[in-house]
């Protein structure tokens, strides 16, 4: 693994309004952040398919999917690989959730997040919750070579949900 | 590079609703989020065995439910058996049966080794087709997942994640310097309920 060298502005926090984007999720799919206005995304961003980390954080979260989607929260994984490699991944995991390829220009999305690794060629390991509004609530990078789990998730959707009581 | 920066710790506190084999002023508890089908866990049930045998009265085991539907296909009806013997006072003989029988989980032996633990099986069999302990079984792998269960087996000793190996002698090592530190984090007192 080469140098840190982490995006200069750091990954994007709570607070400020989530970049919009336009990635593919098959050969003949596109989707938009703004698809997803007026409910939760889970926005995750993870180095490579197939590396065996990635593999159990992906895994984790196919399994833990129907929480949050008792939320009404929606799921995207996010890497530069692309749609081919990703759409082989997702049939050999057996993943119920859109992974999307950020791939040309290559990290563009992941750069704009302030998550992309310059001297690795690949996204940083991190996750954002954003609002029905598209505003981000919860953000995290984790070690390239730790699992994150679901837990930091599962607390910012249930944050959301409070928030959005009415009093 | 497989450990957090800092350790998880255990959600939602031992209590009356929990699955608990030893005394409850033990001054270790261990609390593993398991799955009937998951290969290691099958490898970790004759460890715990053999700890709470060495450990005796020092130990407190808690067992919860983490089921990995998606690779696991009949793990979610093995958790749900295990309630619903449980619901008759026989949790821990189907517990151990399920792991010793790893190999045949479909709901045909389930039932069968219902038969065998002397259950009411028609109760069984309907609590099962119906899902009855299906939400019980979710609330443990929710608990889990908020306390940073990723996988399975995963253990907690006195409400701290144990992230270094779980064979028998590591696992016995743990055990044994939570007797020593007396003092406990937060997370492992027992509910007053």
């Amino acid at each position: 693994m080469s140098a840190n060298i982490r995006s200069p502005e750091g990954p994007l926090g709570a607070g400020v309004p989530a970049p919009d984007f336009r990635l593919h999720r098959s050969p003949d799919q596109a989707v938009s952040l703004r698809d997803f206005r007026g409910r939760p995304v889970i926005l995750a961003f993870y180095p490579a398919d197939w590396s065996p980390v990635c593999g159990d954080q992906m895994a984790l979260y196919n399994e833990v999917l129907p929480e949050f989607q008792r939320y009404g929260a929606e799921l995207l994984g996010v890497s530069v690989d692309g749609v081919w490699c990703h759409a082989a991944f997702a049939r050999d995991r057996k993943l119920h959730f859109p992974l999307l390829a950020d791939f040309e220009p290559k990290g563009a999305v992941a750069r704009r997040y302030g998550v992309y690794r310059e001297g690795d060629g690949f996204t940083e390991r991190a996750l954002f919750v954003i609002d029905g509004d598209g505003v981000i609530r919860w953000s995290n990078v984790s070690p390239l070579g730790v699992n994150p789990g679901a837990d930091g998730i599962l607390r910012a959707l249930e944050a959301l949900a409070r928030d959005r009581m009415p009093a | 590079m497989s450990r957090r920066d800092t350790a998880a710790l255990l959600a939602l506190a031992v209590g009356e609703r929990d699955h608990i084999q030893g005394p409850a002023d033990a001054p270790v508890t261990l609390v593993e989020y398991g799955d009937y089908e998951c290969p290691h866990c099958g490898r970790a049930y004759p460890i715990i065995k053999e700890l709470r045998k060495r450990m005796g009265r020092r130990l407190r085991f808690v067992y919860r439910n983490f089921p990995l539907r998606e690779s696991h296909p009949h793990a979610q009806h093995a958790a749900e058996a295990a309630e619903a013997a449980g619901a008759q006072g026989k949790f821990w003989e189907m517990h151990d049966r399920l792991f010793e029988r790893q190999f045949a989980l479909d709901d045909e032996y389930l039932v069968e080794y219902a038969g065998d633990l002397g259950l009411d099986i028609a109760r069984f069999r309907e609590e099962l087709a119906t899902g009855v302990y299906e939400p019980r079984v979710r609330e443990d792998f929710r608990s889990g997942v908020l306390s940073g269960v990723n996988g399975t087996p995963t253990f907690f000793v006195n409400g701290v994640r144990h992230d270094d190996a779980w064979e028998l002698e590591p696992l016995a090592a743990a055990l044994e310097r939570a007797v020593a530190t007396p003092e406990s984090p937060p997370g492992t007192a027992p509910d007053p309920a």
